[in-house]
């Protein structure tokens, strides 16, 4: 019958192809399977079973071979648990059952509360087969029935979760001391202390426990780790400890002052118990390097930043001063240079104004030298006519003009050479029209 | 004794399926291809496995377990566990009421006496004789019954029992002069019961039997695929078990019959002591069908007679420890299996002391809601949880009569049971309602192969071209922690407070009711292992898979729409 699925298929995606419509994508993982047997019980496996034998005969060899093969589902009775039983705790009478070590009673002293259920009930049957009165007669010892009751006792205590963790809470076999200083002078700080932490994770109840860690341990686990202790949740309950309760046929206020005080009592000694850690804690944490080495990474850490704080502070300011600077012997530069130009200009002006002078003499001068280009004296008309075309002239040209023209004329002697430069020039000036022919007198 | 009879002929046979527990036996056959269980002369189907021998006369069953109180010396009871095994690995905690086992001549025996007259010595019987002088009785009311000489049998037996065990039992047997045709383990006898009903059907899915007894309880995690089984997981405890359950009662009523009549404790003498416990059984069986009891025995202790009532809340009180322990138990073999109590599908109550109704309620708050809990008061159509091994036996014992004897060993011969079993599940992708891939398994881990499984998937709902792309599966447990309460106050505040206040108060107890996470299986698809298509589906059609996983662990697929010509097949190698 094949069971029938509502969820439908999804749609063939487009493109996709394959000879005769089928493509093998991948393998079955390895380990893909299992030796198991199964039980040659139903008709099933009768159908089975004849498949399988296919008229062959199996042998003996056969057998052996395949049961080798098949992964084992039952495990061996007396497995793991053997401890040498103590003379004198053999010795022990029932009746002191609250005072006897259940787990050395079952021979389970190196478990502890980290026994489990299975091993404390095959303990306990070890045990039985061993010490039950029964066997005890076969050896020629009648009545010795004292041990098999302890047995019996350690037994109902730690198969019932209740009762085994009022004995676990005051198990103190199962303690670790703190380290001495003697001891954590040796090393082995974290060795020493995580195993105190270990057994007293045993009251916890919340896991996972944070493990002590060591050396390397970061700083978040550190942390974590004294978090958790200093906020310890644990179970640990002193009950088993209580005085008896008389019996309810007896004196009833007797019976409520016992109960009284033996839920004071606990409460004291779970105040006790809770300071006792308290103190752990303190003593531990006192001794860890690693806060101490946290505490100084911190502190170096804090420092650091303030001195490269300060010392950017310094740098910018020293930065700043020296822009400053610079900013204001620039300007001063600045000043200076327009001052010294100033004075360059007014110094070059007054050369220039003055080489304008000197020039216009040597104009002046020239058409003098040169008796105003007639032999004899001059008439005033003629002066009149060389003078005004030599302002005229003048007026319309530049120093550097006047003093190219002044050069021109310097050292020419020859009255005709004179007026020809004049003429030069006036015509220079006629043709880039600065002057009018009709102006000129003198030199047209 | 022992003149050795050749084996029956199988047609010749008349069978029997036959369960030989601590504390009770029981006897079936079949009718029909159905089970029944035959009830004994004193009409009891579950029948004490006790032998009592007064003035000569041998007593069995419930007349023999009645002489516990007058006649313990020459009681033989709780013996099954010794069969086969050195004076020095019994345990003989049970036989205190009774004769004690003993040593001698190398072997675990019992000295009583069995013959008439005040002077005739006492015998010292090894326990394969106890035991052959049982069986004998029991295959006498079985063949008285019929009306026919039983010959052969089917036996249960537990899962730990060791070789030795088991030639001691079958040699016992055949001074009983029974052919014992397959020893088969109990709680497997219980599946097969189970499925053996007409209504029953073959399916894969994973069961956990809880046999919890008198003197133990066996627990097993079995893997049922496709009718075949294989038990994943084991446990066995001798100290969660219907004994422990006496003993509260025993414990509760001495308890209050001192208070009430003072004088001596009843469990300090012998006789008072095995009518206490006679009594206290009697009254917890009757507190597993009402929700009150009564308690009455004459002349408890020193000629005083006592009689007294309990309710079943005040039983459940006091036996609490004992049913957390059976609980406890039931856990640890789930885990072992590697499995978690979200995989089981089913848990069948086996043994006299599942039909106590707190167990069964227990049971049902550690699965989960979709897991059946077959036991009388939580399942109205589960079976007896008393026969269901004496019927598996005789279900066994009805398939395999006609085998000859060589036939029947060569077909549970190791090499024939020992066989792979997938790892992984084998499935196919489906999309669900969101368009999410999806896994659906086809063949499901711990199958043994060679093995086939077919679904049938609908394609998409306006057909045409479908994928059918074949994959691994595997579960996983997934966690859905509840939405932490919102709470104004910062961790940092409470965390404070809670090391202030611990110098001068407890740490509180009374932590707030915590929502439960929610727990969910959920698979995840794996690695791809091969694509086919299947073309112009119809719309409305559907998809035929079916996977084939072949001895030597190639993987054959075969896919085609249903009602149409054609497919695809292919096979993908090991
Ligand atoms: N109705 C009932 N309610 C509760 N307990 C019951 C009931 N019927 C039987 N029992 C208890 O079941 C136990 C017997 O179980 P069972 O008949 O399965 O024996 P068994 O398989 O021989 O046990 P074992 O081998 O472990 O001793 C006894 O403790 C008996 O008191």
């Amino acid at each position: 019958m094949a069971t029938v699925v509502a969820l439908p298929l999804p749609a063939l995606p487009s493109g996709w192809s394959a000879d005769k419509d089928f493509k093998v994508v991948g393998k079955v993982t390895q380990d893909h399977a299992t030796q198991r047997t199964i039980e040659p019980v139903g008709p099933h496996f009768l159908a089975h079973a004849r498949r399988a034998r296919h008229k062959r005969t199996f042998s003996e060899d056969d057998r052996i071979q395949a049961q080798e093969r098949a992964k084992k589902v039952e495990e061996n009775d007396d497995s793991d648990i053997s401890e040498p039983e103590d003379p004198m705790m053999l010795q022990r009478d029932a009746k002191d059952w609250k005072s006897q070590d259940h787990y050395k009673v079952l021979g389970l002293s190196r478990y502890r509360y980290k026994a489990t259920e299975e091993q404390i009930k095959r303990a306990h049957r070890k045990k039985v087969l061993k010490h039950h009165p029964d066997k005890k007669a076969a050896a020629g010892r009648v009545d010795d029935d004292n041990f098999f009751k302890c047995i019996q006792k350690a037994t109902e205590v730690l198969l019932d979760p209740v009762t085994r963790r009022q004995f676990d809470s005051v198990d103190e076999e199962a303690d670790v001391e703190p380290p001495t200083k003697k001891q954590l002078q040796k090393g082995n700080f974290y060795k020493l202390w995580g195993n105190v932490f270990k057994a007293e994770a045993r009251f916890s109840k919340n896991h996972p426990v944070p493990s002590f860690g060591d050396d390397k341990s970061t700083k978040e686990d550190v942390e974590n780790f004294y978090n958790f202790w200093y906020n310890f949740d644990s179970w640990r309950t002193f009950e088993y400890l209580d005085e008896d309760v008389p019996d309810d046929n007896e004196n009833r206020d007797q019976k409520r002052h016992t109960e009284r005080k033996n839920a004071n009592a606990r409460k004291k000694k779970k105040a006790e118990d809770n300071a006792r850690l308290r103190k752990l804690l303190d003593d531990c944490s006192a001794g860890d390097e690693r806060i101490k080495r946290f505490r100084q990474e911190a502190n170096a850490a804090k420092n650091k930043k303030r001195l490269e704080k300060e010392a950017a502070e310094k740098k910018a300011a020293e930065e700043a001063q020296a822009k400053k600077e610079v900013e204001e012997k620039v300007a001063k530069e600045a000043e200076e240079k327009a001052k010294q130009d100033r004075e360059a200009g007014k110094k070059a002006k007054e050369a220039a104004k003055n080489a304008v002078k000197k020039n216009k003499r040597v104009l002046r001068g020239s058409v003098k030298d040169a008796n105003y280009f007639v032999s004899g004296d001059p008439s005033v008309a003629t002066i009149d006519a060389v003078l005004g075309d030599v302002e005229l002239i003048q007026a319309k040209i530049d120093p550097d003009e006047i003093a190219a023209l002044a050069g021109k004329l310097n050292g020419l002697k020859v009255a005709d050479e004179i007026k020809g430069a004049w003429q030069e020039e006036a015509k220079r000036l006629v043709l880039a029209g600065k002057v009018k022919e009709s102006e000129l007198k003198a030199f047209n | 004794m022992s003149e050795k009879k050749a084996a029956p002929a199988p047609g010749d046979r008349v069978v029997i399926g036959l369960t030989f527990g601590n504390s009770n036996s029981s006897i079936a056959h079949t009718v029909d291809d159905k089970a029944e269980v035959i009830a004994n002369e004193d009409g009891d189907r579950q029948i004490p496995t006790i032998l009592s021998y007064v003035e000569g006369e041998e007593y069995y069953g419930q007349q023999a377990k009645n002489f516990l109180v007058r006649n313990p010396q020459n009681t033989v009871a709780y013996f099954r566990d010794f069969l086969g095994k050195d004076f020095k690995s019994i345990d003989p905690t049970h036989n205190h009421a009774s004769a004690h086992p003993q040593e001698a001549s190398g072997t675990v025996s019992f000295t009583i006496k069995d013959k008439e007259g005040e002077e005739a010595d006492p015998s010292t019987l090894p326990v394969s004789e106890i035991s052959a002088r049982y069986l004998r009785r029991l295959v006498g009311s079985a063949s008285d019954y019929l009306g026919k000489k039983v010959t052969s049998a089917v036996i249960t037996i537990p899962t730990n029992f060791a070789e030795k065990q088991k030639a001691a039992l079958v040699a016992a047997a055949g001074e009983a002069d029974l052919e014992v045709l397959q020893l088969i383990s109990e709680p497997v006898a219980a599946v097969l019961a189970y499925d053996a009903r007409p209504e029953g059907e073959i399916s894969d899915k994973i069961v956990v039997v809880a046999d919890l007894g008198g003197t133990r309880s066996d627990v097993s995690v079995v893997a049922s695929r496709g009718g075949m089984y294989t038990i994943l997981a084991t446990a066995h405890d001798y100290e969660f078990a219907g004994f422990a359950l006496d003993k509260i009662l025993m414990d509760h009523f001495a308890k209050e019959f001192l208070k009430k009549h003072g004088g001596k404790d009843p469990r300090d003498n012998a006789r008072s002591l095995a009518k206490l416990k006679q009594e206290s059984e009697a009254t917890k069986k009757a507190l597993s069908l009402g929700n009150n009891a009564s308690f009455s025995v004459e002349s408890l202790s020193e000629g005083v007679d006592f009689a007294s009532t309990i309710n079943r809340l005040r039983y459940e009180t006091i036996a609490r420890t004992v049913f957390e322990g059976f609980n406890r138990l039931v856990e640890s073999v789930v885990k072992k299996a590697g499995l978690d109590v979200l995989d089981v599908d089913e848990v069948i109550l086996s043994g006299g002391t599942s039909h106590t109704p707190r167990i069964a309620a227990n049971l049902g708050y550690i699965f989960p809601k979709t897991t059946t809990i077959l036991a009388p008061s939580t399942t109205p159509t589960a079976i007896n949880p008393s026969e269901l091994q004496t019927r598996g036996a005789a279900l066994q014992a009805s398939l395999i009569q006609e085998y000859e004897a060589d036939d029947i060993d060569q077909s549970t011969h190791a090499a024939v049971t020992t066989v792979p079993h997938v790892n992984n599940a084998i499935g196919v992708v489906s999309l669900s309602e969101s368009g999410e891939e999806v896994f659906i398994p086809i063949v499901q881990p711990e199958t043994a192969v060679p093995a086939r499984r077919t679904v049938h998937v609908a394609a998409p709902k306006d057909g045409g071209d479908v994928l059918v792309k074949i994959v691994e599966g595997n579960t996983h447990i997934k966690v859905t922690k509840p939405e932490p309460k919102a709470n104004g106050d910062s961790k940092a505040a409470k965390v404070e407070d809670a090391a202030d206040s611990d110098e001068d108060s407890d740490f509180s107890d009374d932590e707030e009711e915590e929502e439960e996470e929610k727990r969910e299986k959920v698979w995840k698809i794996g690695s791809t292992l091969a694509e086919a298509a299947i073309r112009g589906v119809k719309k409305g059609g559907k998809v035929e898979v079916t996977i084939n996983v072949n001895a030597d662990l190639t993987v054959v697929v075969t896919t085609r729409e249903i009602g149409a010509k054609g497919g695809v097949r292919g096979t993908i190698s090991a």
